[in-house]
């Protein structure tokens, strides 16, 4: 498995919890049209993302990101960076 | 073609074109059908309420009936205070109705130095600068102080303002849940060492009257060499010995670097602030643009401002009502069953956390039919999605009317099915 598919499957993971239409979770699917999540769920779930990789996204990146595939890729940077 | 038979042609096309525009407003379509099925129910819409007159800082017509108020923030009851309105008379008089100019232009007359020089000394500061509104203090505050590069670290909670000065300015925006030091900690530990940093607190949080553990936040943001900025909008007056906030109260005022405040609360009119030692704090009023930006406050209000100020630095006795009338109504409202924001009286505001919209607003206008106002909160306003009724004191309700105010609260609450 590559760094970015265990990304992919832990980002997943944190997702479920909050998942409750049980969609299936890809690259492409969206968190507030198709997770139908508002901005509080967003709220929990960026914390719980950024504790489980000790890495910050800032409200700025979060802005930019709409897909699970650009909030994995956007992990990914930021991993690498720390 | 006459220019004539070109108009009229043309008029059907142009309202076809305009019919297939984007209409800017359809993305509040859904809001206008949320809001048009609710009042189809035949509630009063509680986001239009008129004042027709205003008998007392704790009195109103509304409808042509008498009014308690128990949602104005008005705490000290400065608003019909007879010094403070006799010194707005005074500038009324003598500066005229407004200054129509910027603070670094025409815009400022002795009655804002005065006005500036009142809330140094009752923060014992060594600046301080008055903004045209509390909303603008932290709008201009926040997006002036951390630019490109730096971050601001702010609580998940935070007023509407302070998020608006966020996005107002260049910096990088990380928040941490709700009063959560721990939260705070971990976020700060990650940022990048060398880069500038403010950290954003409030004293007093508006939505569920809850205050910060400051005193540990403080620790946790100074060890990380990041600046704090304190919004104490809902304590001046009635924390701390000198009633300059929860900063105060907890001991830590002076490592708080800025202190935003308002006089549209405790003082009784409108405006904000910031007051700090910081030794090069005056270059703010040259490139803070809500500053600069825009008109200053009209010479009334800052002469009633500066007056009421004074005034509330010898208030304890008012100080002590507020407490006593805060305390006795927390502990009524938990007696009758409902359920608070705050397990005792952390502040002056209580709110009754209600399960919906259909309660909130049954409530809302239950209490208002037996004479009571008290402010509606919805989301996105409030944390975590309640629907709550958000009652705030003041030292001039009377013990009469906070007996009223309980057996109102007892009334509506049965009437609406949320107490038993």
């Amino acid at each position: 498995m590559s760094t970015r598919d265990e990304t992919f499957a832990k980002v997943t993971d944190l997702i479920e919890p909050f998942n409750k239409k049980g969609i299936p979770l890809t690259d492409a699917v969206r968190f507030a049209q198709d997770l139908e999540w508002d901005s509080l769920t967003v709220m929990d779930f960026v914390a719980a993302v950024e504790d489980d990789f000790d890495i910050i996204i800032t409200m700025n990146m979060q802005a930019e990101i709409e897909t699970i595939g650009q909030l994995v890729d956007a992990v990914e940077t930021l991993k690498a960076a720390a | 073609m006459t220019d004539a038979g070109t108009l009229r042609e043309d008029r059907p096309l142009d309202m076809l074109e305009h019919a297939s525009a984007p209409d800017l407003l359809a993305k509040f379509d859904p809001l206008i059908a949320e809001r048009q099925a609710l009042l189809d129910t035949g509630v009063r819409d509680p986001f239009a309420i008129v004042m027709e007159k205003v008998l007392s800082p704790t009195e109103a017509i509304i409808g042509g009936k008498p009014t308690i108020l128990l949602g104005t923030y008005n705490y000290m009851g400065m608003t019909f205070d007879a010094d403070v309105i006799a010194a707005g008379k005074t500038a009324l008089d003598e500066y005229g109705a407004g200054t129509t100019g910027s603070r670094v232009l025409n815009g400022t007359y002795q009655g804002h130095r005065e006005c500036e020089e009142a809330l140094k000394d009752f923060y014992g500061m060594d600046h301080a600068i008055v903004f045209s509104t509390g909303y603008q203090a932290n709008l201009g505050m926040i997006s002036t102080l951390a630019g490109k590069g730096d971050y601001i670290i702010l609580d998940a909670d935070s007023h509407a303002s302070i998020y608006d000065g966020c996005w107002l300015g260049n910096a990088e925006i990380v928040r941490f849940r709700h009063n959560s030091v721990d939260d705070l900690d971990k976020r700060l530990g990650r940022l990048p060492k060398d880069a500038g940093k403010l950290v954003v607190l409030e004293g007093v949080y508006s939505m569920l009257g809850d205050i910060a553990p400051l005193k540990e936040m403080v620790a946790v943001a100074k060890k990380h060499g990041a600046m704090i900025l304190c919004d104490e909008a809902h304590s001046m007056g009635f924390f701390g010995d000198h009633g300059r906030g929860v900063a105060e109260q907890e001991a830590v005022l002076d490592d708080i670097d800025f202190v935003v405040g308002t006089f549209s609360k405790s003082v009784g009119t409108v405006g904000g602030f910031c007051v700090s030692n910081h030794p090069k704090f005056e270059v703010l009023r040259l490139v803070c643009r809500p500053y600069v930006f825009t008109a200053s406050l009209p010479p009334s209000v800052v002469a009633t401002a500066a007056t009421s100020i004074r005034k509330l630095m010898h208030a304890g006795e008012k100080r002590e009502r507020l407490w006593k009338n805060s305390r006795r109504l927390h502990q009524g409202l938990r007696d009758l069953g409902f359920t608070l924001g705050t397990k005792s009286a952390e502040s002056a505001i209580i709110a009754v956390i209600l399960s919906d919209q259909t309660q909130a607003v049954g409530m809302w206008q239950a209490l208002l039919e037996l004479g009571l106002y008290v402010n509606m909160a919805r989301p996105p306003a409030t944390p975590a999605g309640t629907y709550l009724l958000r009652c705030s004191l003041c030292a001039e309700h009377r013990d009469e009317q906070v007996g009223q105010i309980m057996e109102m609260f007892a009334q509506a609450g049965r009437a609406v099915g949320c107490i038993g």
